[in-house]
């Protein structure tokens, strides 16, 4: 169990210093170690799904905003922060701290799942009949293509429209298109 | 005559030494190794999807990161010249078209929408095997296609569009 708050630490610290480095770069490589934390942290919790797709996702995260970054003027940070703007969000992340606490102690211990104890949940009922109505063998697969299959539908749209959104903004032949018909 | 002959000579050239452009000789060469174990990885993992862990989606980033791969290797017109962006963005549509005709499919043999008509109606292959579980590992290689196909297209879209600003002002 330590291994997790020793994660958690980590990428806390990731975070923090990601927020507040004036390096563009640095905060970049940051973000990096906070998704490879998360990565390590999927596989400590037995989901090792979600582990591959976090590791390969923040892998091709960081070549483009590494890619992005480099060689882009402004890398660094210029201005002095506000005194009141500062004292609001500091007040505003303490009541969001302080609910936090509430919350999470209401919770069950970190890594264990909460509808185990709960007859006739959701997720007991793919336990026991995933196999046998669906016939594969990665559960999670059962659940995001037969049981959820809409949600992964909806996650195709949105992914196929924001892909239509950045090819149409970035699309190279816009400004010929205006200036020469044809 | 002449300009079509040093056309042609530069055209070898470039294809002995994989062009100008791009990175140093070392890093081309174990790229364009290291690149055909990248796609055949991404291929099992989305084949394997319903058995193993992984999935349409992580085996498309996948497939994405050989290109990227290549294109940060080699420039951007050789990954233009080896897979244009024209069909691209068709092989992008063939994934979202492929998934929801496999969801309509469901609804035409079996009643609802997404209804695992293979494995439910027909019984095809058994369970713990690589044919088996009924659409799901199309539904992957759908999802996988068209991650895959996405990623890449914005990523390309990101570059290009560095490079006319860069190249502007």
């Amino acid at each position: 169990m330590a291994i997790f708050y020793i994660l958690l630490l980590f990428m806390i610290i990731g975070a923090i210093i990601a927020i507040e480095t004036s390096n563009l770069l640095s905060s970049v490589i940051c973000i990096g170690a906070i998704g490879f934390g998360a990565s390590i942290m999927f596989l400590f919790l037995r989901a090792p799904d979600i582990a591959i797709t976090q590791i390969v996702v923040e892998v091709l995260g960081l070549i483009i905003l590494i890619r992005s970054t480099i060689s882009r003027d402004l890398t660094f940070i210029s201005g002095d922060k506000e005194f009141f703007g500062t004292v609001i969000s500091v007040v505003i992340i303490f009541v969001i701290f302080l609910a936090g606490v509430q919350v999470f102690g209401t919770l069950q211990n970190f890594g264990t799942p909460i509808f185990a104890n709960v007859p006739d949940a959701a997720s007991q009922t793919y336990i026991k009949e995933g196999l046998q109505s669906t016939g594969a063998a990665n559960i999670v697969t059962s659940v995001i293509l037969d049981f959820r299959a809409y949600d992964t539908l909806g996650e195709t749209t949105v992914l196929f429209t924001s892909i239509i959104g950045a090819t149409v903004i970035l699309r190279k032949k816009a400004k010929k298109l205006i200036e020469e018909p044809d | 005559m002449e300009q079509e002959q040093q056309n042609s000579g530069v055209v070898r050239k470039e294809k002995i030494s994989h062009g100008a452009k791009g990175m140093t000789i070392i890093v081309k060469n174990i790229s364009s190794w290291v690149k055909i174990l990248i796609v055949l990885f991404g291929i099992y993992i989305v084949l394997f999807g319903h058995l193993t862990p992984g999935g349409g989606f992580a085996g498309g980033v996948i497939l994405a990161s050989s290109y990227v791969l290549l294109m940060l290797a080699f420039g951007r017109e050789f990954v233009e010249k080896d897979l244009p962006l024209a069909i691209d963005s068709k092989i992008d549509c063939l994934g979202a078209l492929l998934f929801a005709l496999i969801a309509i499919l469901g609804f035409v043999f079996g009643g609802t929408f997404f209804f695992n008509f293979l494995h439910q109606k027909y019984q095809i292959g058994e369970s713990f095997h690589l044919i088996s579980a009924g659409t799901i590992p199309l539904a992957n290689i759908a999802i996988g296609l068209k991650v895959g196909a996405s990623l890449f297209l914005v990523i390309f879209m990101l570059s290009t569009f560095r490079r006319d600003t860069s190249s502007n002002k």
